[in-house]
């Protein structure tokens, strides 16, 4: 019987949980296309979440473009295709790579900051202040942050993708001795154009879940500051599995 | 607007109208059938000790809570169930101080006091911030503090602060939340005078809650005193000390010993 009870309980918080989140969700995107909207701080969480991610997104993508010419020289010279490092590097960093990481990278980076400012908003009753003056927090809050969110991955990933593909490019002419205009050939020979786009939907995909996942855990934090901790720690947690997730269903969409 | 004015002077509808509010939190019974009137004007206070409900009076009427059961009526409205743009256009009326203040920390003094104003009524933001400031010389504070940060105030002056953040709009329903915790006695005397000062000055309707009898008896009209969940007693304030009832004779002396024992478990 307590078996029974230990799953029926765990089932039960886990449907609670989903229904919450699915109400969120669908609150939020309601406020999305009703006005009032709030220009000001949708520029300001554009730039926040685009402009200041750059730094960290940009040195995430030329290591791993980097290391991608590395470890594929290394493979690929045992049967003489060495000619495929440009191709192997530019497809992995535009479909898969890029928006993975840079997501991953930003989760930590803004799922984190949007988790631990909206529940502290929330533990210091800020964001019942902002009811009582008339303003809905979902307009002020949420709505902001979804939309740059997702908006601003996108553009990070195009970056990413195009400085990725130039670590490959340093590190396959530069130590590896390979000829610069015949690797640049390579890479645009066998890239397509599903291949950026499809990275670029992912993005998108993965801009709004970051947003959303710390937008509720902040907009739903409880008890002072363990439970900003507890909050800022399930954003990043639940944002970065959901992004590994949607990546394979999304794969799966884009390339069965 | 005038003609509801007189009709509701006519009538006496009450400003705040609670009929039988219950509330729980699980198995945890907060408010339990809370009857309360407040007229046009007037000044209540709820007091109770710690975990009573008087917060969770305060959001079920703000709309932050809906209540189990129960009808809350604002100028004879029922705005206990109402959402979206009705709830904008009744909260409206409201002005709030938090017990923290709540003051947003990301935006400087000014643009607090100034929220409302611009938000909520499309102020332009020249002429809000002049108002904001006009609204903090009321309350006391001189023009300088305007583009200071929340954070780099004492918790006076954030106190005051929100208060001018709540009277800016000219609201018609003031909510006071412990205004004076965390103050110095003198400090808290100064927050309590301006409060009877900007209710007066706005012809406000005023509701507070607290602990602070000092707090109470000064700002309050009527009193009320809510335990377990019910307004076990409510007079005007100049009958609290022979209210005949040994709850608000405990509480008002702050006695350990009588009827209420303090909870010392959640539940």
């Amino acid at each position: 019987m307590q078996f029974l009870r230990a799953i029926g309980r765990a089932t039960l918080t886990f449907l609670e949980a989903t229904g919450r989140l699915a109400l969120f969700t669908l609150t939020a995107l309601s406020h999305c296309v009703r006005p009032p909207f709030y220009f000001r701080h949708i520029g300001r969480q554009m730039v926040e979440i685009g402009y200041y991610s750059l730094p960290v997104v940009g040195l995430t993508a030329v290591f791993t473009g980097m290391v991608l010419a590395l470890q594929s020289y290394s493979g690929f010279s045992r049967f003489s295709a060495e000619s495929a490092i440009a191709t192997v590097v530019v497809l992995s960093i535009t479909r898969e790579l890029g928006p993975v990481l840079a997501g991953l990278m930003v989760a930590g980076r803004i799922g984190a900051a949007m988790a631990a400012e909206l529940g502290t908003m929330r533990v210091t009753e800020q964001v019942d202040a902002l009811t009582t003056l008339s303003t809905n927090p979902f307009k002020y809050l949420v709505v902001p942050r979804l939309l740059a969110g997702t908006t601003m991955l996108p553009l990070l990933v195009l970056v990413a993708d195009i400085i990725g593909v130039f670590g490959g490019y340093l590190v396959s002419v530069y130590r590896l001795g390979f000829n610069p205009s015949s690797y640049i050939n390579n890479t645009w020979h066998y890239l397509e154009f599903m291949d950026v786009v499809s990275g670029l939907v992912k993005a998108g995909a993965f801009g709004f879940v970051i947003s959303l996942m710390g937008c509720y855990h902040g907009y739903n934090s409880r008890g002072g500051a363990q439970g900003v901790g507890a909050a800022t720690t399930n954003a990043v947690v639940s944002s970065s599995i959901l992004i590994l997730v949607l990546n394979y269903l999304l794969t799966g969409i884009f390339f069965s | 607007m005038s003609e509801t004015l007189e009709l509701n002077t006519a009538m006496e509808v009450p400003k705040i109208a609670l009929k039988g509010v219950k509330k729980a939190f699980g198995p945890k019974v907060v408010l339990d059938g809370v009857d309360l009137e407040i007229k046009r004007g007037e000044s209540v206070v709820i007091i109770g000790g710690s975990g009573t409900g008087k917060s969770v009076l305060l959001k079920s009427i703000l709309g932050i809570l809906t209540p189990d059961s129960g009808t809350i009526q604002i100028d004879g409205e029922d705005t206990t169930h109402i959402g979206g743009r009705d709830r904008e256009r009744a909260l409206a009326k409201f002005g709030m101080l938090f017990q923290g203040a709540a003051l947003f920390d990301s935006l400087p003094v000014w643009e607090n006091v100034a929220f409302g104003l611009i938000q909520g009524h499309g102020v332009g933001r020249k002429e809000a911030r002049e108002r904001a400031i006009a609204t903090l010389g009321a309350v006391g504070l001189t023009p300088d503090v305007a583009n200071l940060s929340p954070s780099e105030l004492s918790g006076g002056m954030q106190k005051r602060v929100g208060l001018a953040r709540a009277i800016c709009t000219n609201p018609e329903i003031i909510f006071f939340d412990e205004p004076t915790t965390g103050l110095d006695p003198i400090m808290a005397d100064v927050i309590n005078d301006l409060i009877v000062k900007c209710v007066k000055d706005l012809g406000a309707t005023a509701l507070s809650i607290t602990h602070d009898m000092a707090s109470a008896r000064k700002i309050a009209d009527r009193i009320a005193m809510l335990y377990k969940g019910k307004l076990i007693w409510v007079g005007p304030v100049s009958q609290i000390d022979n209210s005949g009832n040994p709850y608000v004779d405990q509480f008002i002396h702050g006695r350990a010993e009588g009827p209420i024992q303090m909870q010392i478990k959640a539940f």
